[in-house]
């Protein structure tokens, strides 16, 4: 009998030190199963960002490059212009890319630079310990907001992956969660027609990923995924926002 | 000897161009050149000029207090420069704009209608190569011949405004010969 | 080879292409955004890479991740735009990646003015970005020297995978001097496999290679420090450039002058040489490594009474003449900075009064 089950080639064995019940896990183990499939793995180039996904390269096996905060796009950009025979990804969450990248994702985004970019939105700072992010959620208690969220202030959730679909040039924008497995299963999908596109030379890539987390927003893991499916799935609506076609 | 001419005007005039040309001719002649212009806001539209410095040996300074030779182009860059040529230097005037004189007896004053004879050229748009040769026919810094031939390669990219401004050559140097008689 | 009639930024941008540098990144901004315009045309005609990004900080990520590739890249800006991209030259020394910037230093602090000015040496030479590293910077003070520079930066920059820097200023960026290209570079980098993210593919490999600044362990980081700190002591033993001017002349005074600078100090010697006045000159061409020895040692000629560092700026290469002279003779400061380049005569009278 052959094995039902095994390890991606595109993860190493290294252990992980994402906190019990994250999605990370899970986002990876995605992304490194749709390079094997599509047999890229010792031509693609992963873009760790700053914030908990910052240790990535530890558990792909492929060459990697680590980002200062918010700057992925940025050198994505660099990488892809120098050496377009590369399969550039950005792995990036809601501080880094939503916050202090948003001018490089915006920019890179438009000119249609073809990489893919994976944005882990879980409404929270993780790494930095829980601060409030540009995709926290009205009322949502978080340690610079303690006592919630408050729009009057601080405005409404940045809905990213709507924001790039606005942008004239043609993309492949889509939004996804792993909160479900029927959802895990649409994401892959999502993420290989994303690097599909890229090995096609045909367009840049969003794929916003609707995650958890668990330790920052003090539940437990399978509260967790009540809290995001009740909370997070009503305003980041999952579906495809834009296709380049 | 080290030679320094200020050339000076409106934004527009072609200063920059003019002083590119002859520094190009002094480099042709084996020369040391530099050529410095003025940059910054008076690029927009205010006044422009450029120093074009030309020396048998190593040029130390781009920053010079004294030029040897002034070609005015409009009247606020013959009153700001004059004062400070050098004496017996050669200081060019275009009399259609500027009315007035250097009020120096100690320098060359040439005074030429340039923009009069770049409209009877054909454009107005030959003014600063009219003075040019102007100036080159009298301060000799170069020969004539460099200097056309260096016009026609600056050009090269429009051809066809070459003959233009050879006739402009022809005149601005003819209108110096004209004031000796 | 003919010579050519050619603006500071443009010659720099036709030297980096000589170099074997097709990668180009900028973003614009006074007094150096010809060298943007020119590669814009230049690049594509030699099968290159040009890109004006969104922003200064952008571009030197670019710059980074190109470099990460292992890819000949380099940038040229201004100032303000230094200061933007000071953060990923931190990380770019921090990965050791080698990279070319080129600064067309204008006036500051803020937004300044646009005309030259020296006013960056500190942070060229001290940091500009967080944490322990240097950049290897060289000074030209011509055009013909800019572009010699920009084409030896390459290899030096591969050399020590580490990021060097072209410190000019606006007139070396605005003016025109004829120029006579050296040679096109023949060499390519070296030893990228062993550590760039080529892709495993192209150096049949297994290992993935990760170009990363994250060094959560003390020892593992102090160690990397280490590391720095041995190739910037190197620069110091290898790369020092310098010109003495003057030097064997019973000078009273000493001058140490770099770039535009030195170029009216040098006026002003061959000036109060004519009156009898002997001034020496060393011209660093590297800032750093600093020529400190050979400071050292001119200043201690008998008949060199004082020494005076002049720049475009409030007296911050001073601060290195002083560590240099070791107290040996008095250091002075002369300087302007605002963009008006002090003239010769301006120099000479500074000078007579430093030689009383």
């Amino acid at each position: 009998m052959g094995k039902t089950f095994e390890k991606p080639e595109a993860l190493s064995d290294a252990h992980t030190h994402y906190c019990p019940g994250c999605t990370h896990g899970i986002i990876h183990r995605l992304v490194a199963e749709v390079i094997d499939e599509l047999g890229v793995r010792k031509r693609t180039v992963g873009i760790a960002p700053v914030g908990c996904a910052v240790l990535a390269y530890n558990y792909f096996t492929c060459d990697f490059q680590e980002a200062a905060h918010g700057r992925a796009p940025a050198m994505a950009t660099g990488i892809k212009r120098v050496r377009p025979d590369l399969i550039v990804f950005t792995y990036q969450g809601d501080g880094d890319l939503a916050s202090i990248g948003m001018g490089e994702i915006i920019h890179a985004a438009n000119r249609g630079e073809k990489f893919v970019t994976i944005f882990v939105n879980n409404a929270v700072y993780g790494m930095t310990g829980g601060q409030m992010a540009p995709t926290t959620m009205p009322g949502q208690r978080t340690t610079t907001s303690p006592a919630g969220r408050n729009v009057e202030e601080v405005g409404m959730p940045i809905k990213v992956a709507n924001l790039l679909a606005a942008l004239q040039t043609p993309a492949y924008i889509t939004r996804q969660s792993v909160l479900k497995p029927k959802h895990i299963i649409q994401a892959k999908k999502a993420i290989k027609k994303a690097f599909t596109y890229q090995i096609e030379k045909k367009c840049f890539s969003l794929v916003e990923v609707i995650s958890t987390c668990p330790t920052n927003w003090g539940l437990t893991p399978v509260e967790s995924i009540k809290w995001a499916e009740e909370t997070l799935l009503p305003y980041y609506e999952l579906g495809e926002l834009k296709t380049p076609e | 000897m080290q030679k320094e001419v200020m050339f000076a005007g409106f934004g527009g005039q072609g200063i920059l161009f003019s002083a590119k040309i002859l520094a190009h001719a002094a480099m042709e002649e084996g020369y040391e050149v530099m050529w410095i212009p003025s940059y910054g806001p008076e690029m927009r539209g205010g006044t422009a000029y450029c120093m074009v410095i030309i020396s048998e040996k190593h040029i130390g300074s781009p920053i010079v207090k004294n030029p040897m030779h002034l070609v005015a182009m409009n009247r606020p860059s013959l009153e700001k420069f004059a004062p400070v040529v050098k004496p017996e230097g050669i200081v060019l005037i275009n009399s259609t704009l500027i009315p007035v004189r250097s009020g120096r007896s100690d320098v060359d004053e040439l005074v030429i209608p340039v923009n009069d004879i770049a409209i009877k050229v054909g454009s107005l748009k030959s003014a600063n190569i009219v003075a040019l040769s102007s100036f080159v026919a009298r301060s000799k810094l170069v020969k004539m011949e460099t200097l056309r031939h260096c016009v026609e390669e600056e050009f090269s990219k429009k051809t066809k405004l070459i003959p233009l401004n050879m006739k402009a050559m022809e005149e601005g140097e003819k209108a110096v010969v004209n004031l000796k008689e | 080879m003919r010579k050519v009639l050619m603006k500071g930024n443009e010659a720099i941008g036709e030297a980096a292409i000589r170099a074997g540098c097709l990668n180009y990144f900028a973003y614009p901004i006074t007094p150096q955004s010809e060298v943007a315009e020119y590669l814009s045309h230049r690049m594509p005609e030699v099968g290159g890479v040009f890109l004006q990004g969104e922003s200064e900080v952008a571009v030197g990520y670019m710059i980074f991740g190109a470099s990460g590739c292992g890819e000949r890249v380099f940038t040229t800006s201004s100032s303000p735009g230094i200061s933007l991209m000071s953060e990923a030259i931190s990380y770019i020394a921090s990965a050791q990646c080698p990279a070319v910037f080129v600064n067309i230093i204008r006036g500051g602090p803020g937004l300044g003015g646009i005309l030259p000015s020296q006013g960056d040496y500190f942070q060229a030479t001290k940091g500009g970005g967080h944490g322990d590293y240097r950049l290897l910077v060289m000074a030209p003070a011509s055009v013909q020297e800019a572009v010699e520079m920009v084409m030896e930066a390459f290899p030096l920059a591969e050399k020590y995978r580490n990021p060097v820097m072209i410190l000019g200023d606006g007139l070396i960026g605005q003016m025109m001097e004829p120029v006579e290209f050296p040679e096109h570079l023949s060499s390519k980098p070296t030893n990228k496999d062993d550590w760039a993210t080529t892709g495993m593919d192209t150096r049949k490999s297994d290992k993935p290679n990760v170009v990363k600044t994250l060094f959560l362990d003390a020892k593992v980081l102090n160690n990397l420090n280490l590391t720095l700190k041995a190739k910037y002591d190197r620069m110091k033993k290898e790369e020092v450039r310098y010109e003495p001017y003057n030097i064997d002349s019973d000078y009273k005074v000493l001058i140490v002058s770099y770039g535009t600078m030195s170029r009216v100090c040098k006026t002003a010697v061959d000036n109060l040489k004519e009156e009898g006045f002997e001034v020496g000159m060393i011209r660093p061409q590297t800032l750093f490594p600093f020529p400190e020895t050979a400071i050292n040692e001119a200043a201690g000629k008998k008949s060199c009474k004082t020494v005076v560092s002049i720049e475009m700026s409030m007296g911050q290469m001073v601060e290195d003449v002083e560590r240099s002279v070791l107290g040996k003779r008095p250091v002075e400061w002369y300087g302007k900075c605002g963009g008006e380049v002090p003239t010769p005569e301006e120099v000479m009278e500074v000078l007579r009064e430093f030689g009383k």
